[in-house]
């Protein structure tokens, strides 16, 4: 039997837990953004507390995923096994490219323009909203997508922890030996990245071009 | 305007305007003069407060700078510095509207505005408001600036070394429009360059600006008759043919 015979026998399964996996995903990248952005726009001006807080998310990401997932399971609150311990792991994994992107993107807007614009009169919201983010858009969502396909993948290892997701027929074929079930996982789990990459890649561009 | 007694220092300690003490007439187009580094931007920033005097006050309109909302002051205040500092991703029109659009002008006379201002700049608005700063030369852009800074109408224009970064042929024609402008519109402008012919083509009087100090004011017909060496040197740089530095 074919790994894609395999697929096809169990299509409502590996349906089930691409949605499964794209859920965890939506879900961490949702956090991380909401976390991530704010605090990125917060940071670009506080020089020392900037090396502080990337540096921690540098550490964060160091950490192997699987060992990640373990760490988290006996925290209290967020802790225990399962979907919601997974997206809080995840949402730290995503966190480094979008702050550290936010955090260059606004700082590599040309000084002239944003003298210009508080010359002009323009309030520092305005400066902020009007100016700094539209141009620091592109590397904004460069690491957005970064975060993305990263997150795509070490989602797969969340079902280590009972998360669920495609990484389910990657254990699952890692217990059995048998690759066809691996492939039934990380086969779907690599298109959905690829999938993520290009989209995001396509949306980009036409941001770039208007 | 006029500046009593100002300095700034920088948050070392080192000063980089000292006691400056100068007034500005209504209507004027006082030019500071000076190298790199003396000083000129410096004053600039501080009359639209984007810096603060660490002592000293400046008075706009017979009221010191720092009771002044920044925000309105700066708004009343044009400015157009040396690369013009458009912003790259609005078209010319939503550059030009900048201030009458924070004004929240109604939409239909700042429609009418921007239309005037890119004339009055020298751009045909029908070819040139959709475009993009990236579509544009470098004169193209200061033109821009220009109108930018004229749009809310401000009875006060700051021009930071506007023209330095244009090539001579272009600079020229910008000078030459400039001054007819500014004849034309009786704004108040403090201008700032270290090119000599362009201080004694556009001004009404020159400040010379030497380390952080005024070594004084002079009508561009005394400029060069006058004995201090900062002029002689400035005056020598004249006739080797020099004048213009380049791009600071």
């Amino acid at each position: 039997m074919n790994w894609y015979e395999f697929l096809l026998r169990n299509r409502s399964e590996v349906f089930e837990r691409s949605i499964e996996h794209i859920g965890l995903v939506a879900a961490s990248m949702a956090i991380s953004l909401a976390i991530g952005l704010p605090l990125g726009v917060a940071l670009v001006r506080r020089a020392k507390l900037q090396r502080w807080v990337i540096g921690a998310a540098n550490v964060v990401q160091t950490i192997p995923s699987l060992a990640l997932f373990g760490f988290l399971i006996p925290v209290p609150w967020i802790g225990g096994v399962g979907a919601s311990t997974a997206i809080v792991a995840l949402s730290l994994y995503a966190l480094l490219p979008i702050l550290q992107n936010t955090v260059t993107g606004i700082a590599e807007v040309d000084p002239a323009v944003i003298e210009s614009a508080r010359g002009m009169g323009m309030t520092p919201r305005q400066v902020l909203w009007q100016v700094q983010l539209p141009l620091a858009t592109p590397v904004l969502l460069a690491g957005i997508r970064v975060a993305t396909v990263l997150c795509i993948g070490v989602t797969t290892i969340a079902a280590a922890i009972g998360a669920g997701g495609l990484g389910v027929f990657i254990f699952r074929g890692v217990a059995m030996v048998n690759n066809q079930v691996i492939l039934a996982g990380a086969i779907p789990a690599a298109c959905l990245a690829i999938a993520a990459d290009l989209g995001l890649g396509f949306f980009q561009r036409s941001i770039a071009r208007r | 305007m006029e500046f009593r007694a100002t300095t700034y220092r920088l948050p070392s300690g080192t000063p980089l305007i000292s006691g400056l003490t100068l007034s500005v007439a209504r209507g004027e187009t006082l030019v500071l003069l000076g190298r790199s580094g003396s000083g000129k931007t410096t004053t600039l920033k501080l009359i639209n407060r984007l810096l603060e005097p660490t002592e000293g006050e400046i008075l706009i309109a017979g009221r010191p700078s720092a009771s002044w909302d920044p925000i309105q002051l700066r708004r009343g205040i044009g400015y157009v510095i040396q690369d013009a500092g458009l912003f790259p991703h609005w078209s010319v029109e939503r550059n030009v509207a900048l201030v009458p659009r924070l004004e929240r002008w109604p939409e239909e006379r700042i429609q009418a505005r921007v239309l005037e201002m890119l004339s009055l700049v020298g751009l045909p608005p029908a070819e040139f408001a959709e475009r993009r700063p990236s579509e544009l030369s470098g004169g193209q852009k200061q033109r821009v600036g220009v109108a930018r800074a004229l749009a809310a109408d401000p009875p006060i224009l700051l021009m930071d070394e506007p023209f330095a970064a244009l090539d001579p042929i272009t600079r020229a024609d910008l000078q030459r429009e400039f001054r007819a402008l500014a004849l034309r519109l009786q704004k108040t402008i403090v201008f700032v360059t270290h090119d000599v012919r362009e201080a004694l083509f556009l001004a009404t009087r020159i400040a010379l600006l030497d380390h952080g100090r005024l070594v004084g004011v002079y009508a561009p017909t005394e400029f060069l008759k006058a004995t201090e060496p900062e002029i002689q040197a400035f005056a020598a740089s004249l006739e080797a043919g020099g004048g213009h530095k380049g791009v600071q």
